[in-house]
């Protein structure tokens, strides 16, 4: 069981997971590890592989190559073990629509081989928490988008999983609905849940997770804390907006500008939100008689992160 | 860690014993929900053959029913009341028939479900979802031909048939169902739409016609005749005429038994196989 290199004390591990639909190479060789209650962000763009990784992770696909671990099993020869282990909630809504809310968590129960009365007060407590009370008892396919994410992240919690994936959890919620889904899994975590998600949203991954993959064409481009891929790129910098083309073209020849837009009328400066830094520049174009329409102090987020290892603008 | 690897490793194969009857009788109470939940598809399958059934009999069974020749059943002199005995059986064919082509829509409209999804993530037995839907499906096919053999009654169906002989025919039918059932669950669940899977089983409800279900094979044209003798439906039919009413059966109970079990045996194999193919990615 123990190799030198692997972490069998993490609940997730995946190494050189490898993965093609014919031609085409969606994962190509991408190493995961995920410790016991902290919550891992794969973060990338649509078609990076997300999906994929979440379906060889999960046992839903078998990897052309490469080896999974999730709850201390090998996903290859205990797929029944690992899905004992685990909750997915994928990015298509997994409920059925014939069957009510209730009927739904029911069902759930069941398969967990959990005794009716269990289940039955299971399903309550989870619509309860999931605001899904007065939807209860009315056919799921009549359920708004939201609601329908929040019966499925329902159905997922009633085996109790250790190790939970959400592939996608908050795209196309509203913010309020969003906010809900973020208070869930920060639970979730606090009651010492191992968690998997995938998102596009830069600001969602900074938010929720310990740790951050960034996945881009199918390999890992950068792993780390959402502090240590900040601090991957360098600092931020100071947006000047200008009222027309002459006063952006005074202050480009008077100051340094490292980047300027001639269309959006925007200069860019290296600098940060000092006051020492900001005081000498509001000086020198104040003495050259510049009027500045704005100034913002860009600070690096993930976006940067994003940009910085893959050349494109995130999400 | 203790509680992640506390498991036995045997777990697995008990596991696979012990609950494979569970979720099936789970899955099974899940398609029978769904059934009464949404029974337009359920009526659908039910009406088309009472109304086929209706039609023969009442447009063209005078016409039709003087003229069986040697397929008169025993006891009759031609007509009306000899076409209600002779077609029943055929008509009972179509509502299995009809009743599968609906299984077939349901599963195909089941694949699409991301449920499925969901429970290939989960630690269910593999061959419960099928289970439920054939199990699921002969329930429904059981009210179908009960619906339509009490209809025939209705309209002067008489069969000349005791406990072991109806005993004997509800066996077949439900043989035949299952056979059926599970080769249009396969037909579902390799078909590429919903449209698909509601068109490839049509030929089931055509396989009477072309068979001994509504005229004796013996007033067929030469090549349609060869076709009709040796399909299987037509020893089905042969057989449950002859449990009914009274005709000679032969050697057609052992086709018919040869047939459904081929049948149902090889569509099994291939309906399962379609499942535990690797899902396409989405």
């Amino acid at each position: 069981m123990n190799t030198s290199t692997r972490d069998d004390a993490a609940a997730i591990s995946a190494r050189g997971l490898y993965k093609a639909f014919g031609e085409k190479t969606v994962l190509d060789g991408i190493d995961l590890t995920v410790q016991q209650g902290t919550i891992l962000a794969l973060l990338g763009p649509n078609g990076a592989g997300k999906t994929t990784a979440v379906h060889l992770l999960t046992t839903y696909l078998r990897p052309d190559a490469g080896e999974v671990r999730v709850a201390g099993w090998d996903a290859a020869k205990h797929p029944q073990a690992v899905r004992r282990a685990i909750g997915v909630t994928g990015q298509f809504s997994a409920v059925d629509g014939y069957l009510t809310g209730r009927e739904n968590l029911m069902l759930m129960a069941d398969l967990h081989l959990l005794p009716k009365r269990v289940g039955r007060a299971k399903a309550a407590e989870l619509l309860e928490r999931f605001e899904l009370g007065e939807a209860g008892d009315k056919p799921a396919s009549t359920y708004s988008g939201g609601m329908k994410r929040k019966l499925d992240l329902a159905m997922t919690l009633v085996g109790d999983p250790k190790v939970i994936f959400l592939d996608e959890p908050t795209t196309g919620l509203d913010p309020r609905s969003r906010r809900t889904m973020w208070d869930i899994i920060r639970g979730l975590v606090a009651s010492g849940t191992t968690l998997l998600l995938t998102t596009q949203y830069l600001e969602e991954a900074d938010q929720l997770a310990d740790r951050v993959a960034v996945l881009d064409g199918g390999r890992i481009v950068a792993e780390g804390t959402p502090a240590e891929l900040k601090a991957r790129i360098p600092g931020g910098h100071i947006e000047l907006s200008f009222a027309d083309r002459a006063r952006l073209e005074a202050a480009a020849s008077l100051l340094d500008p490292t980047g300027r837009d001639d269309d959006g009328l925007t200069l860019q400066l290296p600098g940060d939100a000092r006051v020492s830094t900001l005081w000498p520049l509001l000086r020198r174009l104040n003495d050259a008689s510049i009027e500045v329409e704005a100034l913002t102090v860009h600070t690096p987020d993930l976006d940067d992160v994003f940009f910085a290892l893959t050349g494109r603008k995130g999400a | 860690m203790s509680t992640l690897t506390a498991t036995r490793p045997t777990a697995e194969i008990d596991d696979r014993r012990s609950h494979a009857l569970v979720h099936a009788r789970i899955m099974l109470r899940r398609n029978l929900r769904h059934l009464l939940r949404y029974p337009s598809l359920t009526v659908m399958v039910t009406m088309m053959p009472v109304v086929f059934l209706l039609l023969f009999v009442y447009v063209f069974g005078g016409t039709l029913g003087s003229g069986l020749g040697s397929g008169t059943p025993v006891g009759m002199h031609g007509g009306r009341s000899a076409y209600v005995a002779y077609v029943t059986p055929g008509i009972i064919l179509m509502a299995v028939a009809a009743a599968a082509q609906g299984t077939a829509i349901a599963v195909a409209q089941d694949m699409t479900e991301g449920i499925i999804a969901r429970f290939r993530t989960m630690a269910v037995a593999r061959s419960s979802v099928l289970t439920g839907h054939v199990v699921g499906a002969t329930v429904q096919t059981v009210i179908g031909v009960a619906v339509v053999t009490g209809v025939a009654i209705a309209v002067g169906f008489r069969p000349h048939a005791n406990a072991a002989d109806w005993l004997a025919a509800f066996g077949v039918i439900l043989l035949l169902t299952f056979a059926v059932t599970w080769l249009c669950v396969g037909l579902g669940l390799s078909a590429k739409s919903v449209e698909t899977a509601s068109n490839s089983p049509m030929f089931l409800t055509l396989l009477p016609f072309l068979g001994s279900g509504f005229v004796p094979t013996a007033s067929l044209p030469t090549g349609m005749r060869w076709f009709a003798e040796y399909q299987p439906f037509t020893p089905v039919t042969e057989t449950l005429r002859g449990l009914l009413t009274g005709t000679k059966i032969g050697d057609n109970l052992v086709v018919t038994l040869a047939w459904c079990v081929g049948v149902a045996a090889v569509s099994c194999v291939w309906s399962r196989r379609l499942y535990e193919r690797e899902p396409k990615p989405s």
